[in-house]
C-alpha cells in the first residue's frame, strides 16, 4: 500500500471494521496533535531522553562511577570533559546521561502505580456507590489534605531511604487524584443507556467494571499522568535531593545537586547542570501534557 | 410529662434546617479527615524500623529496664488503645520528646514555625501583588506578548525544581552580584537585638523600631520570598487568567458594553468583582502550597523553619519530631482547605 493510500484509508469517513476505526481516529488525533509545535517539541525532548538512556554506555564518554582525585571539579568545556567534573573528578556528562535512566525508571514506575490504584479505588466507588462511595471518597479525601512532599518524606523515614521506597512514597501521594477523576467519569458513564444494555444482557459488576468502564476512563487518565509526570520528576528529585531518594554514588540528578550545592559559589556548574536536567525534562512532559489534553480533551483544555 | 413525652415521639421529627445540617455534615467531614491524618501519621511511627524503647533506654539497658519502658510507653497494649493515648496527647498539643535534644516537640514547633509563616506569608503576598493583575491582564488582551508571558512565567514555575532555582538565586543574587543577605534570617551581628515577640523578625523588629535589623532581616528574606511567590504565582496569575476568561465570555459582560460603559469599568467592576470568591479560596490554597514548598526552600536558605526542622529531624531518625511535624503541618493545611472552602460558601449566593 503506498502512503497516500494509506493516508486516504485512514482519513475516510466511512470505516470498514472496527481497527480501521480506531486506526483512523488515533490518526487524526496525530494529525491535530501535530500541529501543536510546542507539543511536538516536547515530544521531541522526550525521545531524545529516552535514546539517551537506552543508548547510555556507548554515549557516555566516561565510567560514571569513575572517580579521578587528580581531576576534580574542571570548568564546563574543559578537555575531554564536556560539562565538567565533579567534586570526586566524576564526568559530569556521564553520570547525567546514566541519571537519565533512573529518573525514567522512577517516573515510569509511579506513573504505573499511582493511575493504577486511583482508576481501581475510583471505578468501584464509583460504580458500586453506597457506603463503598462514602468510605473510599473519605480515605481519598484524607490522602489529598496532606500536604504531598511532607507526607512523602514521613513515608520515606518510615520505610528508609532508597529509589524504591522514594517511587513508593510519591506513588502513595499520587493516587488520589486519579481516583477522584475514575470516579467522576464512572458515574457519568454508570447510568448510560448501553451500560443498562449490557447489564440486561447479564453482565456482572466485575466485567463491565474492566471491559466497559475502564477503557472509558483511561484517555482522561493519560492525560493527568502526563501532566503530573513533572510534578513527579520534581518530587523525586526533592527527594533525592534531601538525601532521601537515590543514594550517592547513584548519579540521580537530585542527588547531583545535592552534592553540588557545597560548591555552588566557586564551582557553579556541578548543581547547575544536573537542574538544567531537571528543568528540561519536566518542561518537555508539561508541553507534551498540554498537546495532549488539547487532542484527548478539548473540554477542559482552557483554550 | 409522660404524655407530652408521648406527643412528642409520635409528631414526625422536624427536619433540620438545611444551613445545619450543611455545617453539621461539614464538621463531621473535617472531625473524620483530622482522625485519618492522625492515624496514618500514627501508622507511621509504628511501621518505622527504629525502635522507641531503644531510642530511649540505650542499647545496654537490663532486659527488666527495656520491659518497664516498654510498658510505660503502652506499646504492650493493643494497637487501638495506643492509637487513643496518641489521640489524647496530640489533643493536648503533646507530640512527645524529641530524641536529639530531649525537649517537647512541640515547644521547638512554637519556635520554629514564625520562622515559615513569615517566609510563606511575604511569599503569597509578592504572589498576590504580581500575579492578580498578570492573570487579570493576560485574560484581557488574550494573545498579546503579555499573554505569552505569563504563560511562560507558569510553564516555568511548573517545570523548574524549586530548590534549584534557589541555589541559582543564592549564587547569582549573592554570590555575585551580592545585592541580597545570604543564608540564615540575620547577620550574626544581629542576631538576639530585639526581643522575640511574635518570632517574626521583620515585625519584631518593626515593634522594637530597630531599623537597622529590620533592613538586615529583609535583606535575609527577600531572596527565598521572592522564591516562593514566583511560584504562588505562577498558579494565582494562571487561575485568575482562567477565571477572569470565563466571566469576559459572559453576557452580562457584552451588556455592560453595549451600554456605554468604559472597557475598565467592565473589567475591574464587573467581571474581577464575580471573580473574588474564587481567587480567595485559590489564594488560600496557594498559602498552603507554600508552607510546604518552603522545605526545600528552607533548605537552601538554612531558614530555621518547620521544613529545616523535619529534615533535620528526619535525618537524624527523630522520629517524634517527624510526626509532631508532619500533623502540624497536616492540620494547617486542612485548616487552610476548610477556611477556603468556607469562604466560598458564606461569600458565593450560588452555593445557598
Amino acid at each position: 500500500m503506498s502512503e497516500v493510500t494509506l493516508r486516504q484509508w485512514l482519513l475516510s469517513d466511512a470505516p470498514t471494521s472496527r481497527r480501521h476505526a480506531r486506526l483512523a481516529s488515533l490518526y487524526k488525533g496525530w494529525l491535530s496533535f501535530r500541529s501543536n509545535t510546542m507539543a511536538m517539541f516536547g515530544l521531541g525532548i522526550l525521545v531524545f531522553l529516552l535514546l539517551v538512556a537506552a543508548f547510555a554506555p556507548l554515549l557516555a564518554p566516561y565510567d560514571p562511577f569513575a572517580q579521578s582525585l587528580s581531576n576534580r571539579l574542571q570548568p564546563i568545556g574543559v578537555e575531554g570533559h564536556l560539562l565538567g567534573t565533579d567534586s570526586l573528578g566524576r564526568d559530569i556528562l556521564s553520570r547525567l546521561i546514566y541519571g537519565s535512566r533512573i529518573t525514567l525508571y522512577i517516573v515510569a514506575l509511579v506513573a504505573l502505580i499511582a493511575p493504577v490504584a486511583g482508576l481501581l479505588v475510583g471505578t468501584v466507588a464509583g460504580y458500586v456507590g453506597g457506603w463503598t462511595d462514602t468510605i473510599l471518597m473519605r480515605i481519598t479525601d484524607i490522602f489529598l489534605a496532606f500536604p504531598r512532599l511532607v507526607l512523602a518524606l514521613a513515608f520515606v523515614a518510615a520505610l528508609g531511604a532508597g529509589i524504591e521506597n522514594a517511587v513508593l512514597a510519591i506513588s502513595l501521594t499520587a493516587w488520589p487524584p486519579y481516583a477522584r477523576i475514575a470516579r467522576a467519569e464512572t458515574l457519568t458513564i454508570r447510568s448510560s443507556d448501553y451500560i443498562s444494555a449490557i447489564r440486561l444482557q447479564g453482565a456482572g459488576a466485575l466485567r463491565i467494571i474492566t471491559k466497559h468502564i475502564w477503557p472509558l476512563c483511561v484517555s482522561s487518565l493519560i492525560v493527568r499522568v502526563t501532566l503530573d509526570m513533572a510534578g513527579i520528576i520534581l518530587a523525586a528529585a526533592g527527594l533525592g535531593f534531601l538525601g532521601l531518594g537515590a543514594q550517592p554514588p547513584s548519579p540521580e540528578w537530585g542527588a547531583m545537586i545535592s552534592e553540588g550545592r557545597r560548591f555552588i559559589l566557586d564551582h557553579w556548574w556541578v548543581a547547575t547542570v544536573p537542574g538544567l536536567a531537571i528543568f528540561t525534562v519536566s518542561l518537555a512532559f508539561n508541553l507534551l501534557g498540554d498537546g495532549l489534553r488539547d487532542v484527548l480533551d478539548p473540554k477542559d483544555s482552557g483554550q | 410529662m409522660a404524655l407530652t413525652d408521648g406527643t412528642e415521639q409520635r409528631r414526625p421529627r422536624a427536619p433540620l434546617a438545611p444551613w445545619l445540617k450543611g455545617s453539621l455534615l461539614t464538621l463531621g467531614s473535617i472531625a473524620v479527615t483530622m482522625l485519618g491524618l492522625l492515624f496514618v501519621t500514627f501508622i507511621i511511627g509504628r511501621v518505622m524500623p527504629i525502635d522507641p524503647v531503644l531510642a530511649i533506654v540505650g542499647e545496654r539497658a537490663s532486659q527488666s529496664t527495656y520491659d518497664a519502658v516498654y510498658e510505660q510507653l503502652g506499646l504492650d497494649k493493643p494497637l487501638l488503645v495506643q492509637f487513643f493515648y496518641y489521640l489524647t496527647d496530640v489533643m493536648r498539643g503533646d507530640f512527645g520528646m524529641s530524641l536529639l535534644n530531649a525537649r517537647p516537640v512541640s515547644e521547638d514547633i512554637a519556635r520554629v514555625f514564625p520562622a515559615t509563616l513569615e517566609l510563606a506569608t511575604m511569599g503569597v503576598f509578592m504572589g498576590i501583588v504580581l500575579g492578580v493583575p498578570l492573570g487579570v491582564i493576560a485574560a484581557v488582551r488574550r494573545g498579546s506578548w503579555i499573554d505569552q508571558v505569563a504563560r511562560v512565567v507558569a510553564l516555568v514555575g511548573y517545570s523548574m525544581p524549586i530548590f534549584w532555582l534557589g541555589l541559582m538565586g543564592l549564587l547569582i543574587f549573592y554570590g555575585i552580584l551580592g545585592w541580597v543577605g545570604g543564608p540564615g534570617r540575620l547577620d550574626i551581628f544581629y542576631e538576639d537585638i530585639v526581643p522575640a515577640r511574635t518570632g517574626m523578625i521583620l515585625v519584631d523588629s518593626a515593634l522594637a523600631g530597630d531599623w537597622s535589623v529590620f533592613k538586615n532581616a529583609f535583606s535575609h528574606i527577600i531572596l527565598p520570598a521572592s522564591l516562593l511567590g514566583y511560584y504562588s504565582l505562577a498558579y494565582i496569575s494562571r487561575m485568575t487568567r482562567s477565571f477572569m476568561l470565563e466571566q469576559l465570555s459572559a453576557e452580562y459582560v457584552t451588556t455592560a458594553r453595549v451600554k456605554g460603559m468604559s472597557e475598565r469599568a467592565v473589567i475591574w467592576r464587573h467581571a474581577f468583582k464575580n471573580i473574588r470568591v474564587q481567587l480567595i479560596t485559590v489564594i488560600a490554597l496557594s498559602y498552603a502550597n507554600l508552607l510546604e514548598g518552603s522545605v526545600l526552600t528552607e533548605i537552601i536558605f538554612s531558614w530555621p523553619g518547620i521544613g529545616s526542622y523535619i529534615t533535620t529531624a528526619l535525618l537524624s531518625a527523630d522520629m517524634n519530631a517527624v510526626l509532631g511535624g508532619t500533623v502540624v503541618v497536616g492540620l494547617i493545611f486542612i485548616c487552610l482547605n476548610i477556611f477556603s472552602d468556607l469562604l466560598y460558601r458564606v461569600f458565593d449566593p450560588r452555593s445557598k
